[in-house]
């Protein structure tokens, strides 16, 4: 293989440009979280004399703190969100794995149509379906309870899974699967003991993917779980929000308390994530 | 024909009845739950096209149907215009060979997408209020505090604030999808063309960018899909009713409203059903314009 000969950014001055730019712009996208983060440790005072200031010994307060946690049910909203959030997770990937080997591995009459079936949901948002999608979870009812958003929520997410999962299941070598057959492996083992394991990248790929729309969403709790225990952290903080508007401890201390585990996670998972998007995910 | 071994639909089952029962069958539904009306009791009756007709044509409704349908596509223009060129610049900078730091650029200018659209929409909300004065006193810095307003408030100025606050949340998925892109321009060629003695500007614009143009393609289908069915936003920082005087209504918080009604009007389904179908007209076509001429006419740039 050649050797690329690789060429520098011509000028210096050109390098600091560069650097000037995206560090510019890294400072945009940081600054409105890095604010609300500092002035929730504030008083109030704090908060209205000098915004951009860090918490020092006089002003820093915990009181937002306490009282959102006092006066709200963000633990159960945290419980709530996790728990929709794991166990949609969960049936994404397993079940998701499970069709792409399908579609990806045997040739069966539709196999093509069926792929298209589910690729559809893809690009048409479910939301589109709310009408039905009520009526259907209150007639089975499901009103109110977390069972609706999973089962709302694994259908939002299958198809990108069973399209990424697929293209990776595709270029699993023949020989091997060729080689459990000889030895008269199931096709279930085939799968679980030996696909399974090797597509774990991909599947961490997708699982990241998918979390963040269902952790975010506003959406379905707002139509199908809006009751005091069933809320999740966005519709949560949606409506303390709405009831504090004036309390601005409380109103900072609600935010960083959302904004603080996706942040925990994103320095987790951020490595999967910008691996998968520049990579296979998106050819 | 063979049928089809059990093993297959065993594995093909939970994932096809799940997207069947709760995406497929409700969007289906939805659709023709629109050409139906409720009375008081509950019992659905055939109307054909009469919601259709009453949304695009009844004054009380057809006006503010266009003014959600004009808002959108302002929403998604402003999309169009700013965030995936400044995605394009973005990754274009990325890209740069032997840049350093370039991950943690990377990784930071990424963060704020992830994060929930209601989140979003209070921290801007708190940063321009009049109120706290941060971004007066930031304006103030530089000269400009005389130019400062609430613009979230003023009705001519709420959905342009309020694009722009979701441009800046998402400038970094076109930024991730072009610059996986442009890593993925094959280097001899780039090499090809600086040997000949092609400025970097010249190899951008006639090798690079023809070659990334299908997922230019891709970015603006998605901006277009996610534009036109978004609603946590405007929800979070103006209400279902999308105020100062509906100029900041988009498809999204209408159907919302339709659907659950809001002051006095009546929640309707079937009404709701009819606007989803609506929407759902609009980005079909959105999808289908992609899929047929752009992406069709992209791919002959692919090596």
């Amino acid at each position: 293989m050649r050797k690329h000969q690789k060429h520098k950014i011509t000028k210096p001055l050109s390098a600091a440009g560069v650097h000037l730019m995206l560090g510019g712009y890294t400072l945009i996208a940081l600054f409105p979280i890095i604010l609300i983060l500092i002035n929730a440790l504030k008083s109030r005072s704090g908060i209205f004399d000098d915004p951009l200031a860090l918490p020092n010994a006089e002003t820093f307060f915990l009181g937002g703190f306490e009282k959102v946690i006092a006066k709200s049910h963000f633990l159960t909203y945290f419980g709530n969100s996790l728990t929709v959030t794991l166990v949609s997770l969960a049936l994404i990937l397993l079940f998701g794995a499970m069709a792409a080997w399908a579609l990806a591995e045997y040739k069966f009459r539709g196999n093509r149509l069926l792929a298209l079936y589910m690729a559809i949901g893809i690009m048409v948002p479910i939301r589109l379906g709310t009408v039905s999608i009520l009526e259907l979870v209150v007639k089975l009812d499901l009103i109110n309870t977390l069972t609706a958003l999973v089962l709302v929520y694994t259908a939002q997410g299958l198809p990108l899974a069973i399209m990424i999962l697929s293209e990776f299941i595709a270029q699993i070598p023949k020989e091997l699967k060729e080689a459990a057959r000889c030895d008269g492996v199931g096709e279930f083992k085939i799968f679980f003991q030996i696909i399974l394991p090797l597509i774990r990248p991909a599947v961490a790929t997708v699982a990241v993917f998918t979390m963040i729309p269902v952790w975010n969403d506003l959406w379905f709790p707002l139509i199908l779980a809006p009751s005091e225990e069933t809320q999740t952290v966005t519709l949560g903080v949606q409506q303390f929000i709405g009831q504090y508007v004036t309390d601005w401890n409380s109103v900072l201390a609600s935010l960083s308390l959302a904004v603080i585990p996706v942040l925990i996670m994103y320095t987790i998972f951020s490595r999967q994530l910008i691996r998968g998007l520049t990579s296979g995910a998106v050819k | 024909m063979k049928r089809m071994p059990w093993h297959i639909a065993v594995f093909l089952a939970p994932a096809v009845l799940i997207y069947s029962v709760f995406s497929a069958m409700p969007l289906l539904d939805t659709l023709r739950l629109g050409f139906f009306t409720t009375n008081d009791a509950g019992h659905y009756s055939f109307v054909g096209l009469a919601n259709y007709s009453t949304i695009l044509t009844d004054p009380a409704w057809s006006a503010s149907f266009w003014n959600a349908m004009w808002n959108n596509c302002k929403f998604f223009v402003i999309h169009l215009l700013i965030q995936n060129p400044i995605g394009l610049l973005l990754a274009t900078l990325l890209s740069l060979k032997n840049l350093k730091g370039a991950r943690h650029y990377r990784t930071m200018i990424f963060l704020p997408t992830l994060l929930s659209v209601v989140i979003i929409g209070f921290i801007w909300q708190l940063i321009l209020s009049p109120l706290w004065g941060v971004s007066e006193g930031l304006m103030g810095k530089i000269g400009l505090a005389d130019y400062f307003a609430p613009w979230l408030g003023q009705e001519s100025s709420a959905l342009i604030t309020l694009a722009l606050i979701s441009v800046w949340q998402f400038v970094g998925i076109p930024m991730m999808l072009i610059y996986a892109a442009l890593l993925a321009v094959p280097e001899d060629i780039v090499e090809a063309a600086h040997v000949e003695g092609a400025s970097a500007w010249r190899i951008f614009w006639e090798i690079k960018l023809p070659l990334i143009l299908p997922t230019l393609g891709l970015v603006t289908i998605l901006t277009f899909v996610g534009n036109f069915n978004a609603f946590d936003l405007i929800y979070s920082v103006k209400g279902a009713i999308a105020g100062p005087n509906y100029s900041t209504d988009i498809l999204g918080t209408l159907f919302y409203r339709t659907f659950f009604g809001y002051q006095s009007q009546i929640g309707s389904p079937t009404m709701g059903a009819a606007v989803a179908t609506l929407m759902f007209l609009v980005i079909l076509a959105g999808v289908g314009t992609y899929f047929y001429f752009v992406q069709r006419k992209l791919t002959r740039y692919e090596l």
